[in-house]
């Protein structure tokens, strides 16, 4: 069975060793919690998925978190989600102490300067394979645009999307029933 | 007060993250750079940058950098930096956290319920869009050069551009491998 001190050192090296988030996250855990330790049946693991794709949060951690609270209650959830962000937080901590020294580097600027168009490219790009999982279509691909032109042009914050996309679908899911 | 800005911005990041880290990203821009101007765009843009191409959640990366550098640009030395990260860090965790606890049995069992659905039917088209606006809201003059005043670097940094997301989008190149060969670009460039 699991005790507090494994589901803290399982969710740590899954927070360590996955790079580029919230995705890659998911088939390590599956694999540690699923096939290895066998904590949650295949099943149990998809209910996870569930409600960490519908609750707000970051996906890794509301998963830590559910996974962690079905072993061993709350605090099991609390160690779940605090040992999944504590190798993140302490290796930024470290490159941004590094880093406030250098920063104003004539080098470090030349590669941030390459590296800030790529940046760039690297978040519109998963922006087509959501835009595939949301399954777009020709009566819903206004509201991305909508969405966007609104934060990026008229300085809309994006609170205000979600609250509006989120509340709009409920309202018309009322009025199609 | 910094901190109480500080856990009151990223609670509030963390209740109205959707969609993950890239979604976040939008949230996290609005608020640090643009309405509370805690730090520049470019800083901004080296932070993800950094957030991408290290271990863990890019959300809880983007955080803890943006909590330290905000408490530094505040003027207050290293060691509040460390506690304003940390501070930045649990803040976009705690209300899902206590979200999560209080309705898991709920969701499991309703998760295909006709008003969820419909929720999400327009929730996730939107959340497309969040991460759209975060690009966009990075293609600025800081960040490609200005091309009147700099068009060397404006035509180096749309080239990059194009080919990194060609080599990702098409090609799969890792995000860290594309990162290091856009920065060596850079350091050999400029």
């Amino acid at each position: 069975m699991s005790s507090y001190a494994q589901i803290f050192l399982t969710f740590a090296k899954i927070g360590s060793f996955t790079i580029g988030g919230g995705f890659a996250m998911v088939q390590m855990m599956e694999r540690e919690v699923v096939e290895k330790k066998h904590w949650l049946d295949h099943e149990e693991f998809m209910d996870t998925l569930v409600v960490a794709q519908s609750t707000p949060g970051l996906f890794a951690i509301d998963m830590a978190s559910h996974i962690g609270m079905k072993l061993k209650g709350v605090t099991g959830g609390i160690v779940g989600a605090i040992a999944t962000a504590l190798p993140s937080i302490v290796t930024i901590l470290l490159i941004a102490i590094f880093f406030q020294t250098f920063k104003d580097n004539l080098y470090v600027e030349k590669v941030f300067m390459g590296v800030r168009p790529c940046v760039v490219a690297l978040i519109l790009a998963p922006c087509f394979n959501m835009a595939k999982k949301a399954k777009l279509n020709k009566f819903n691909f206004w509201i991305p645009i909508v969405a966007a032109i609104l934060i990026a042009a008229f300085g809309v914050s994006p609170i205000w999307c979600i609250l509006a996309a989120g509340i709009g679908g409920f309202i018309w899911g009322e009025l199609k029933n | 007060m910094i901190f109480l800005e500080l856990f009151y911005v990223f609670s509030k990041i963390g209740i109205f993250n959707f969609g993950g880290g890239y979604a976040m990203l939008s949230l996290i821009q609005d608020e640090v750079v643009n309405k509370h101007h805690w730090m520049s765009i470019n800083e901004f843009t080296d932070i993800v940058a950094i957030s991408q191409s290290t271990p863990g959640p890019i959300g809880i990366n983007c955080a803890t950098y943006t909590g330290y550098t905000a408490v530094i640009h505040a003027g207050y030395p290293t060691w509040a930096a460390v506690l304003g990260a940390i501070l930045a860090s649990l803040s976009v965790i705690w209300l899902p956290f206590i979200l999560m606890v209080s309705i898991s049995k709920f969701l499991i069992k309703h998760h295909d319920s006709k008003t969820v659905t419909s929720v999400f039917s327009t929730l996730r088209p939107a959340i497309v869009g969040l991460i759209g606006a975060a690009a966009i809201m990075l293609m600025s003059k800081e960040n490609f050069g200005d091309p009147s005043e700099s068009p060397f670097v404006f035509v180096v940094s749309i080239t990059i551009f194009l080919l990194a997301f060609v080599g990702t989008r098409l090609y799969k190149v890792h995000p860290i491998i594309m990162i290091l060969l856009c920065g060596l670009a850079g350091l050999l460039i400029y």
